[in-house]
């Protein structure tokens, strides 16, 4: 079997986890879910039987199980009682939110952390790299949550000139789609500001400290003794080897992102999954908390399969030996 | 003291080094003492500073008058939308926040180190088995998770801890067990084995302490990890409704509006309280790290 293919099993078996270990937590553990779902507990028994039997609750776990299953494949999540809407409609929605804002930062996080952790790291050891250091643990030591409140309070209330809240402007009338688009880049740079303000000391500290690792190898003192320009070692050599542990801690680097992004979301109402499972945990919308929880999770399965697979082509050894 | 056969053989196995040799090391490493002034102070605060200065952070305020007040002799750090006074709910909240931290990674580190080492040492069909688990729970996103079980078990402190210690230790299973296999297959292993030591014994006397410190220098970095989470999981409204933790302090500042009524004294203090915390931790575990790998120490 081509370790590819066992990977891609890996990943699909963990998707069969994720989506039973989902259905235990909602429908088995806090009791009846049907409770959770109607969040009343004065309802007639014509009522109780009605709703039972629209949520597949009526059969034994087995049974339920497989109606659980069965909705699944066929894309429905289930009914949202507090926003009187299909859950995979109100879910799609919100993703492609979500996608806009985690790909604007990722692409600011990944190119200037590694711009920066490749600064200090081929500088190891002078006043500049420990500054740099220093300043990264203090970024990647602040709350998330905390940075976006006091980016709100600067450009909200102190200084103003930036949107704080939403994804475009309550009531605006727009000439073309340009206008939309220039709106709603607008509303991005807050949230996006922040997210790469705390994750971006997280690329610059992987990089850093992987580079340092690499010039201490033999083959770079070696390249070192062939009088290599300094940029060529740096970068011809140093970078590319350090870049292989970088894709590695990516796979952390997803699980923050998404931590990140929901905090974001919340303080800046942005309307995404993060957004969505605040409001359905303060409205204890228990079908909606469901799916995003599922979405979110397998979102990121499926992600992490794919940092795996560019890590295969990028480093041969761990195909060969594994 | 017997004899270290690894000495013997000449073998990289450094011997692990005192607790007390350890914290010179980190005293001498300029971060690591920046840490530690850090976390000794956010300690004294936390055990001391409700006894010094015994204001009842519960106590709300007479009338409207007394609510979102700015820093004033009677109150040094204002009050908030209740009129409660801000610095005791500040003391407050850090033992919450450190005492809520401390436990899920005690938590946390059990079973990690637990499922590290029993994975690493016996390997095999266990070892599979258990990395399968851990490599699940490495990738599924915490704080979705964390977030799903604290709106549906409840809000209580016990819960939270729980919740928390529960899903951080995927990290530390991995770190300690590549650590285990690496050292099982030493000499002075193989040679405990050979002379008749039973399982128990090799784990306790030769894998055990050799893996201690990088368990040290990990836990350290998992506390910061926790009280992070338990802030942000109080922040999201989570938190126990009657332990006021720095992270539920910044829900109430949040929702009742205080940033856009400018309230700063309201929502500075318990951030700032967080980020020293988490960095003083951050600081001491990246300085254990540089004391157990030295190549990464500078100035070379």
């Amino acid at each position: 079997m081509s370790p590819l293919l066992r990977r891609f099993l890996i990943l699909l078996a963990s998707i069969f986890a994720i989506v039973t270990f989902n259905f235990f937590l909602f429908h088995v553990i806090p009791g009846d879910p049907l409770r959770l779902i109607a969040r009343s507990q004065h309802l007639t028994p014509e009522a109780v039987a009605h709703l039972r039997q629209v949520y597949g609750l009526d059969g034994s776990l087995l049974e339920q199980y497989v109606v659980y299953l069965n909705n699944l494949l066929h894309g429905d999540l289930g009914y949202s009682f507090s926003l009187q809407e299909n859950v995979s409609d109100i879910v799609g929605r919100a993703l492609v939110n979500t996608l806009l804002l985690l790909t604007c930062s990722t692409i600011i996080v990944v190119v200037v952390g590694i711009a920066i952790g490749v600064f200090a790291g081929s500088r190891h050891g002078k006043k500049s790299d420990s500054t740099t250091v220093v300043t990264s643990l203090v970024f990647w030591s602040l709350p998330t949550f905390w940075v976006g409140m006091l980016l709100v309070f600067i450009f909200g209330v102190w200084i103003g000139g930036l949107p704080i809240s939403g994804i475009t402007t309550p009531n605006a009338v727009y000439p073309n789609v340009f206008g939309v688009a220039s709106d709603v880049a607008r509303h991005l740079i807050l949230p996006t500001l922040t997210l790469a303000l705390v994750d971006i000391a997280f690329f610059i500290i992987i990089t850093r400290t992987s580079l340092v690792e690499v010039m201490g190898e033999d083959y770079m003192l070696t390249a070192r003794g062939k009088g290599l320009p300094r940029r060529r070692l740096v970068w011809g050599h140093g970078v590319r080897n350090a870049l292989l542990p970088v894709v590695t801690a990516s796979v952390l680097y997803i699980s923050a992102l998404v931590a990140g992004a929901i905090q974001v979301e919340v303080v800046f109402s942005w309307p995404g999954m993060g957004l969505l499972t605040y409001n359905s945990v303060l409205s204890r919308d228990y079908p909606v908390l469901e799916a995003c929880f599922l979405v979110i999770s397998v979102a990121v399965l499926v992600a992490n399969f794919c940092a795996d697979v560019v890590y295969r082509r990028l480093d041969p050894r761990v195909t060969v030996t594994s | 003291m017997t004899l270290d056969p690894a000495a013997l053989e000449g073998e990289a196995v450094l011997p692990p080094t005192s607790s007390k040799g350890s914290l010179r090391l980190l005293w001498e490493d300029r971060m690591g003492r920046v840490g530690l002034i850090l976390l000794v102070v956010t300690t004294i605060a936390a055990v001391l500073g409700p006894m010094v200065f015994p204001f009842d952070p519960a106590a709300v305020g007479a009338d409207s008058s007394t609510i979102l007040q700015p820093p004033s002799a009677g109150h040094w750090l204002g009050t908030d939308e209740l009129g409660r006074d801000v610095f005791a709910q500040f003391l407050a909240g850090a033992r919450i926040s450190l005492f809520v931290g401390l436990m899920a990674t005690l938590i946390s580190t059990v079973i990690g180190a637990g499922i590290g080492i029993a994975s690493g040492y016996f390997m095999g069909p266990l070892d599979v088995g258990l990395m399968a688990v851990t490599d699940f729970f490495l990738v599924v996103p915490a704080l979705p998770l964390m977030i799903a079980l604290g709106a549906i078990f409840g809000q209580n402190l016990l819960i939270i801890i729980l919740v928390i210690g529960l899903l951080s230790w995927p990290r530390t299973a991995r770190i300690v067990r590549s650590q285990t296999l690496s050292l099982r297959n030493r000499q002075f292993v193989q040679r405990a084995r050979s002379l008749g030591s039973t399982n128990i014994r090799i784990l306790r006397r030769n894998i055990t302490p050799h893996v201690g410190q990088l368990i040290v220098a990990n836990t350290i970095l998992v506390v910061a990890g926790c009280i992070l989470a338990e802030a942000t999981l109080a922040f999201i409204g989570l938190g126990d409704p009657d332990r006021i933790s720095w992270g539920s302090s910044l829900h109430f500042a949040f929702v009742s509006g205080a940033i856009g009524r400018g309230a700063w004294w309201y929502f500075l203090p318990a951030g700032l309280g967080i980020l020293v915390v988490v960095l003083g931790f951050t600081l001491v575990g990246h300085a254990f790290e540089r004391i157990d790998n030295p190549r990464l120490r500078g100035g070379s």
